[in-house]
């Protein structure tokens, strides 16, 4: 510590914030959310006015203030518009890594969601390729009822 | 634009200031703003304080430096952000002509928490946050498509990190001044694929105050003025997959209507020195080509040619920047200071011959929104 603190202790106060949060998902969300959870569908909402399909379904249209009005199925193949591998053990993580995100566009959207990638070897993965949702077992009705997004090729 | 930055202050960024707390590091900032300009805190008739509770770890975090700020018995407001947009909301408050003179403060500690958690925690909760997904690893996909996009190489990324490190040599409020090499960058570790850990900028301890004066106030003063000639901000969608990454339309928004304000048709010519919020290498390259300052795709090949060294046609991130030294909020508010310093030729062995400058920062994730500062010897 050297001498910066001219002779006294250094005090530091060890602690945490932990509150406990119910965030409601909303009606859009949660619609998608129980489609997910028990027919294992994918749907995107349409904007009636520019007629963008969003996945993950938004209730309003982020391009043209417009609340979206018609529910389509979408997927659950997609293409991968991005992705990273991620080889240090973030705080964040919840998985052990390597961990494979992927920006993934569902057929039949026009927008894209994040997701894991898995099912494969994470040196195989690239921009462009095919991929498609793979559901969790045990579903819940959260962005988990699927497992993750597995590489076609 | 009738107003004129008068005072900066700026802390040292380090890793840990672990002698200082929140109030310690503004008192510091404020202080020597005061003295730069030649005022007393009397002089000072508002204050915007610009801070993030998530990293103060407290709510109403804006006040926790309301003592060092002397904002008891004062008009003072906050900004929960970037310290430029904190600024901007300064300036307009000047330029209300309700106020002269407004203190402008942004500090952060990253070192007291843990930056992985708090940035998780910018992602809606609904559908991304339990994925696990931070500032790094949402960066690394949006450094990803842009590569891929425009061919940028990992070669030319590792070479911003080169020239920032380089640049905080002479700069003696960065924390990681260092001379490295294209192959120490890409021989670090890997974060987050393309992203290596000389990729990326450190979360870092400081705080930063300016002070903004109408014109009236600055006939009145000894400081030296550096005139404000453009600021603008805008905005992108909020969801990444709701944007195009590779894109910067919000920064192109932005810069094009503070180069109207200041009357800039040809900003490649006309702008003499940039300072950037390179949070991470690939973000220097975007943020330069989403201002205008090169083609689109062009920022790397560029790098190469030294046009953005120190001693190039157009120097970005002489101090070395935010990958020399990165205090989350405060980080845009030092890009201000230090175009100040520079357009007032007292920024030492990083000087640079620059008479109009600008100064950038972003805040949310991948640069979800841009404030743009274009500053000016002249008024
Ligand atoms: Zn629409």
């Amino acid at each position: 510590m050297g001498n910066i603190f001219y002779g006294i202790e250094p005090s530091v106060y060890k602690s945490q914030i932990n509150v406990p949060y119910q965030w409601w998902a909303g009606e859009t969300a949660s619609k998608f959310f129980m489609v997910l959870r028990d027919d294992k569908k994918i749907l995107g909402k349409q904007c009636p006015r520019c007629g963008k399909v969003y996945c993950p379904p938004k209730k309003t249209c982020p391009s043209c203030f417009t609340e979206t009005n018609s529910w389509k199925e979408v997927g659950p193949k997609g293409k991968l518009i991005s992705y990273t591998i991620v080889l240090r053990q973030l705080a964040a993580l919840q998985k052990k890594v390597p961990v494979a995100f992927g920006l993934i566009c569902i057929d039949g959207a026009d927008n894209a969601m994040l997701h894991y990638i898995g099912d494969v070897d994470v040196n195989n993965i690239t921009i462009g390729m095919e991929v498609e949702a793979v559901f969790a077992d045990d579903r819940n009705a959260t962005i988990n009822a699927i497992s993750h997004f597995k590489p076609l090729t | 634009m009738d107003a004129a930055i008068i005072g900066i202050g700026m802390t040292t960024i380090e890793k840990n200031k672990i002698a200082c707390n929140y109030a310690d590091l503004a008192w510091e900032a404020v202080n020597k703003a005061l003295a730069d300009a030649s005022i007393t805190i009397d002089d000072i008739d508002n204050v915007i304080t610009t801070s993030s509770d998530f990293w103060d770890g407290r709510t109403i975090s804006c006040m926790a430096v309301g003592d060092a700020c002397a904002l008891r018995h004062k008009n003072c407001s906050a900004v929960e952000g970037d310290g430029t947009f904190g600024a901007a909301y300064g300036l307009s408050r000047t330029l209300s002509g309700d106020y002269k003179t407004t203190l402008v403060t942004a500090h952060s500690k990253g070192s007291e928490s843990i930056s992985s958690i708090i940035t998780n925690a910018a992602f809606d909760p609904i559908y991304e946050r339990s994925l696990g997904l931070d500032m790094i690893s949402a960066s690394a996909i949006q450094a990803k498509q842009y590569m891929n996009v425009t061919g940028t190489t990992s070669e030319q990324l590792a070479l911003v990190s080169c020239k920032n490190h380089k640049n905080a040599k002479d700069n003696p409020y960065a924390q990681l001044p260092m001379d490295i090499t294209v192959n120490d960058v890409l021989n670090s570790e890997m974060i987050a694929e393309p992203l290596h850990k000389l990729d990326c900028s450190p979360v870092s301890d400081g705080c930063c105050a300016i002070i903004i004066a109408n014109a009236d106030f600055v006939k009145k003063v000894k400081a030296k003025p550096v005139w404000i000639k453009g600021v603008a901000f805008c905005s992108d969608a909020y969801f990444m997959g709701d944007r195009d990454l590779t894109k910067t339309i919000a920064l192109e928004n932005a810069a094009k209507k503070a180069y109207v304000m200041a009357g800039i048709t040809n900003p490649e010519n006309e702008i003499d020195i940039a300072e950037i919020y390179d949070a991470f290498t690939y973000q220097e390259l975007m943020w330069i080509e989403g201002l205008g300052l090169a083609e689109y795709g062009n920022a790397g090949k560029l790098l190469e040619k030294g046009i953005f060294n120190r001693d190039g046609k157009l120097p970005v991130n002489p101090s070395g920047g935010l990958l020399s030294g990165h205090p989350v909020i405060a980080a845009g508010l030092y890009r201000i200071a230090e175009i100040v310093l520079q357009i007032r030729e007292e920024a030492g062995a990083r000087q640079v011959n620059a008479k109009r400058g600008i100064a950038h920062g972003v805040n949310g994730i991948c640069g979800q929104s841009h404030c743009v500062w274009i500053l000016d010897k002249e008024k």
